[in-house]
């Protein structure tokens, strides 16, 4: 599904991800975890390829296919899709036009919709004036929608109160157990670890990728108890 | 409807105006080609539509209304019109379809000087919708048109002018309002396709307490053309208000966006807003916003905002799988809403379809 190999990544010259390998296979979900700043947006950024992240080495292979050289919204059509943590305000422009572009399917837009409480927001101007778990819900609705093969998820629980959560968490592993679709999760909270089952954990540290393939829920566990200065410590005598 | 000689494309061109050559929930027509009135009649009581020297002679508040508009600004008119519509509405009658008048250009390098007055007597209510269109063969053609309102006492008029003119065209509209005690004055106006020059800025009096008037204008600006295009109100009566909202998108072309709001009497209220969004690096968009008073308890206000597409905005588009061109088309799109247009829901549709035509393949 995705393989990332020996990939560099610079922001404004500065060197943001160093020598980045990773692979998520068909039906897996791998858990991201890391201290702020230290790459994990950027991951996701490069490998959908926005602008501003420039690939100074590695390959990002999606689907079987090198993507490096590749726009945007080539890369989506390949599979990738991405839950935006801070999506912008595009003001004319109603969700429900982005939802029918994504999907032909009216019948499935509106029952998506009405899942994620989302019925009156498709009349209303994307991302204008929603509250922060309304976002995140209209970001889930568009990738469900697009039928990406493989979801880049920047912390999905950011914002969203408890029962939110628990909606999309419902959605989202609903998507995700079918074994046909892949993810790659950012958390920090791991709320949304109670709601899907993930398979895998990494951990990026200064923009490198350590402890990759172990159960993320321990991990999850001896980061909250120790802290990503025990990581740095652990990482040190190996 | 009469048959004309029409060939296709005019006839396409005519009904990118607004026109709708069928008449179906319409309540009168008017069309002009050159100077020769082709077509008028109205299909409901009440409202009357004639050739503008015909109402000189037959209509007695034609003669009497002639040029009062322009007086009160102190404007001279040019002379040497032939044709243009006459419209009236009679006391309150209250029109239920638009009324549609059509003035098109077909000549090459003519010069198209026409007259237009509508008057709206006392409690009656209508539409109009309103185009002008030139033909493929009117190379170098010029227009002159000058209109004259009279929304009389707790009259409402909606007047919506669509303009779709082509790259060698000139234009030159003038136009006055006068608007009589609680009534109420709607102009919209649209002009999606190119024009060479374009300049216009046309004013409402209100000179009843309690009238309001509201320009609105879409202008999508193409490479090489001027568009300076403004709107005026002069409050001469207490208690009346105003709005004036445009939006311009400019692909090239050069639009100036005026607005004035001139309060002359108590108690006004008003509020002028003008966005634009300049897509090539060659466009310009310059907003003037004017207010103005001698007066204390007023309330008038602008807001201007001019900007580019947002990168952020291309690039969230684009990750749902939009190419970078459809990214900036459904924002422009979004960006020329109709729904800042005030139509009633039927010309609303109409309107929509007709944006959607037109501005496919324009960028």
């Amino acid at each position: 599904m995705l393989e990332i190999k020996n990939l560099s990544v610079e922001v404004d010259r500065r060197p943001v991800l160093k020598n980045i390998n990773l692979k998520i296979e068909k039906g897996e979900v791998m858990v991201l975890f890391g201290p702020n700043g230290s790459g994990k947006s950027s991951l996701i950024k490069a490998i959908m390829g926005f602008s501003g992240y420039k690939v100074t080495r590695g390959e990002i292979i999606l689907n079987g296919k090198n993507v490096k050289k590749l726009t945007m919204d080539e890369r989506a059509k390949l599979g990738s899709g991405i839950m935006f943590q801070h999506p912008p305000e595009v003001r004319g422009v109603q969700l429900k036009q982005i939802s029918e572009y994504l999907c032909k399917d009216k019948m499935k837009i509106e029952t998506l919709a009405k899942e994620l409480s989302l019925e009156k927001h498709l009349e209303r101007d994307i991302n204008l004036s929603f509250s922060g778990g309304e976002i995140k819900r209209s970001e889930l609705f568009q990738l469900v929608l697009q039928a990406a093969d493989i979801l880049f998820l920047d912390e999905p629980e950011s914002g969203v109160d408890i029962e939110n959560i628990s909606i999309m968490g419902k959605v989202l592993d609903e998507y995700l157990s079918g074994k046909e679709k892949s993810a790659l999760i950012i958390t920090h909270t791991g709320y949304i670890l109670d709601y899907i089952r993930a398979g895998k954990g990494c951990l990026l540290i200064d923009g490198e990728l350590w402890c990759s393939g172990r159960n993320p829920k321990e991990m999850f566990e001896e980061i909250k108890k120790d802290g990503y200065e025990h990581c740095r410590e652990c990482h040190g005598k190996i | 409807m009469e048959k004309f000689d029409f060939n296709e494309k005019d006839a396409e061109l005519v009904a990118s105006s607004g026109m709708d050559l069928s008449e179906s929930a319409r309540s009168a027509s008017f069309l002009q080609e050159d100077s020769v009135v082709l077509f008028s009649r109205s299909l409901q009581e009440g409202v009357e539509i004639m050739r503008m020297e015909d109402a000189l002679e037959k209509v007695p508040s034609a003669k009497k209304y002639y040029g009062e508009a322009f007086k009160e600004l102190d404007k001279t008119c040019p002379e040497n019109t032939e044709g243009g519509y006459f419209i009236r509405i009679k006391k309150g009658c209250e029109v239920e379809f638009p009324i549609q008048a059509c003035l098109f250009l077909k000549g090459r390098a003519f010069k198209q000087r026409v007259r237009n007055m509508v008057v709206v007597e006392e409690g009656a209510k209508a539409h109009i919708i309103t185009g002008c269109a030139s033909s493929g063969s009117a190379e170098e053609s010029f227009h002159l048109g000058v209109s004259e309102f009279y929304v009389k006492k707790g009259a409402y008029l909606n007047f919506t002018m669509i303009h779709s003119w082509k790259e060698d065209v000139s234009v030159r509209p003038m136009s006055a309002a006068l608007v009589g005690p609680g009534a109420s004055f709607v102009s919209n106006y649209v002009c999606l396709k190119p024009v060479r020059e374009i300049v216009m800025y046309p004013t409402a009096v209100l000179a009843g307490e309690n009238a309001r008037a509201s320009f609105n204008s879409l202008i999508l600006s193409h490479p090489g053309t001027l568009q300076d295009i403004g709107s005026r109100v002069i409050f001469k009566e207490k208690n009346t208000q105003a709005e004036i909202v445009s939006r311009a998108v400019s692909l090239g072309g050069k639009v100036v966006a005026r607005g004035d709001l001139r309060a002359q009497a108590k108690n006004v209220k008003a509020h002028l807003e003008c966005r634009g969004l300049v897509i090539s690096e060659e466009g310009t968009i310059h907003a003037v916003p004017e207010l103005e008073t001698n007066y204390r308890d007023v309330d008038l206000s602008h807001e201007a905002a001019i900007g580019k597409i947002r990168k952020e905005e291309i690039e969230y588009l684009t990750s749902r799988g939009m190419t970078e061109e459809e990214a900036q088309s459904i924002i422009i799109r979004g960006f020329m809403d109709v729904d800042i247009l005030a139509l009633p829901e039927m010309l609303k549709d109409e309107m929509k379809k007709l944006e959607e035509k037109t501005l496919k393949g324009s960028f």
